[in-house]
């Protein structure tokens, strides 16, 4: 289903009031790959950009990012992958030709003073090659956290991770990256996300990527959920007494609004929960 | 290895409690040679306890009339406990007669939610257990308690992790071999999965405490993480996360045996649980009850596109 562009701001708006202080708005890819992103321009412009809300766009290659910047972004994103496979597979080139196209936008980047957040794929498991050793995953972590990325995002891109495998790739990781500079992604398809988070927490790391009403299935598992519902989150976080400064009875009405916009139910539990009366 | 490195226990116990507590919770009543056929199956997967049925009386649980036909009909594996309710002295006479060989009590942490549930106080609850204790005491029939609410209640809110503790106490003191903490309506997180711990800890030695999460929140593997964390070694779930919740409409209840197994296997604990063969007893159960699995695990293994 693509998403009408006044719909995606409108999510976009709502998710601003929460309290959320990031919130990756689209993604400049050309829309012969991703469709569902042909608006990112019109997104970018069309958005309240909120102060002290960061709003980040993907950046595959230079022409992306050019193309972000002149839309308006003030921050980008690069995604790489821990497998070699899932780099030839989503890419078309290896995981060094990768990071060698992210050299150049990491140039412009820092010439335009903006921050590029890293994103490592496949980090607890590939769709292709299964296992992923924890040593892999940090060397190309390190690798994009010395090109000049201010965070790194480790992504459970198929959710097969559990706590024992998280504890066993953080551990790697955080010998060549400072915990303060990581974050993780955890999808939910085999349902153990929030306990790969909380041990994720446990080890000190304070940055955790969701999406509002758990959106986005897993393209390798048909009818298998995806990313990890920000309700659901928050949920545990507050029980834990962390502070997030996200509103959550305001993430749930937005939830309400985009599950409603997409004729869908929601993936998150406490949304269900909640709705009782 | 892996696990003893992380201080978690070497292995978990797994009770099942779908054929009891799932099956009471779902909306279709489902027929004795599906319930005995569930439970067969899940006898095979390698799972030490399996929760039967309630010998509680039809009027209050129909779901459950079938008590005795189920209790006769099941095979009876070498290893492998079937445990059913009782909640008074009668139930267990029952019970005994049907040829249960170990038995349930459920008490609450919550004086309304005893009150709504069983319509007597957790004190008069407790005396009646007691009845049953010491018949089973004399019979060797082990008795395993269960607390409800024990991380919150649907009536009275907050409860206070004391109060769980001493409850907990009544009815280990009594006999019971081991206590179930029950997140009844699921609302329970790591932060208070620990402080309720904490308390109970003080009064229950740690080999007899098990954890009986919902997740009705999605908290319940974080939950459950945290218990095992503390070291505790048996959780209660329920294959396709069967039974939902009757306090919050539409919304899920048990944990699911698929999930909770999954997530121990990666960290290299032992439960002698066949993840497979409980994924098919799953797939049994949802399609006789013509539903989707609550099991993630479940639906992301069934539905494996071509890669």
């Amino acid at each position: 289903n693509v998403v009408p562009t006044p719909v995606k701001i409108n999510l976009i708006n709502m998710l601003s009031e929460t309290g959320l202080q990031v919130i990756e708005a689209t993604s400049f890819v050309s829309p012969k790959w991703v469709p569902q992103m042909a608006d990112h321009t019109e997104v970018m412009q069309g958005i309240n950009k909120l102060p002290g809300i960061s709003y980040p766009v993907l950046t595959p290659n230079l022409k992306g990012f050019q193309a972000a910047v002149a839309a308006g972004a003030k921050e980008v994103s690069i995604f790489g992958a821990a497998s070699e496979l899932f780099t030839k597979k989503n890419i078309n080139c290896s995981i060094e030709e990768s990071l060698e196209r992210f050299d150049e936008v990491m140039t412009a980047a820092r010439a335009a003073s903006i921050p590029v957040r890293g994103y490592v794929s496949c980090v607890l498991g590939c769709p292709y090659e299964g296992k992923i050793s924890a040593a892999k995953v940090a060397e190309v972590s390190k690798k994009m956290y010395s090109m000049g990325c201010y965070e790194i995002s480790l992504g459970d891109t198929i959710g097969v991770g559990t706590p024992g495998s998280m504890k066993e790739m953080l551990t790697a990781v955080m010998k060549e990256v400072p915990v303060g500079a990581l974050a993780v992604h955890c999808h939910d398809t085999y349902g153990q996300a929030l306990a790969n988070i909380l041990v994720a927490l446990q080890m000190g790391v304070s940055v955790v990527d969701a999406s509002v009403a758990g959106l986005g299935g897993c393209p390798y598992a048909r009818g298998a959920s995806g990313n990890v519902a920000t309700e659901d989150l928050v949920y545990m976080l507050n029980g834990l007494g962390i502070h997030t400064g996200v509103d959550l009875q305001k993430l749930m009405d937005t939830g309400t609004f985009i599950c409603n916009a997409l004729n869908r139910r929601t993936n998150s539990k406490v949304s269900q929960a909640s709705c009782r009366l | 290895q892996e696990s003893q490195a992380s201080g978690l226990p070497e292995y978990i116990k797994i009770v099942e409690v779908g054929p009891r507590d799932g099956l009471q919770n779902e909306k279709v009543i489902v027929p004795t040679d599906i319930k005995i056929e569930l439970i067969n199956r899940l006898s095979r997967t390698g799972l030490p306890a399996i929760e039967v049925t309630s010998f509680v009386s039809s009027k209050w649980v129909p779901q459950m009339a079938d008590h005795k036909e189920v209790m006769r009909g099941i095979e009876r594996h070498p290893g492998v406990q079937y445990p059913v309710l009782t909640p008074n002295l009668q139930g267990f006479h029952s019970a005994i007669a049907a040829g249960a060989t170990e038995v349930s009590v459920f008490g609450a942490a919550s004086e309304s939610f005893s009150k709504m549930n069983i319509n007597c106080s957790i004190e008069e609850s407790i005396e009646k257990f007691e009845e049953v204790a010491k018949s089973a005491r004399n019979m060797n029939i082990p008795v395993r308690g269960y607390v409800s609410c024990a991380l919150g209640c649907p009536y009275e809110g907050n409860i206070i992790p004391a109060k769980v503790a001493e409850v907990s106490k009544r009815l280990y003191s009594m006999g019971c071999y081991e206590i179930s903490l029950g997140d009844t309506i699921g609302v329970g997180t790591p932060g208070s999965m620990k402080r309720m711990l904490e308390a109970v800890m003080k009064e229950i030695p740690l080999g007899a405490l098990a954890v009986h999460c919902h997740d009705t929140y999605g908290q319940a593997l974080a939950n459950i993480l945290t218990a095992i964390q503390m070291g505790v070694a048996v959780v209660d779930s329920s294959v396709a996360g069967l039974g939902g919740c009757p306090y919050a409409k539409g919304a899920t209840g048990n944990v699911a045996t698929e999930d909770v197994i999954y997530m121990l296997n990666g960290l290299g604990i032992n439960t002698g649980v066949n993840l497979y063969t409980v994924m098919e007893a799953g797939n049994f159960i949802c399609t006789a009850l013509n539903k989707k699995t609550n099991s993630k695990v479940a639906q992301a293994s069934f539905n494996t596109g071509t890669i």
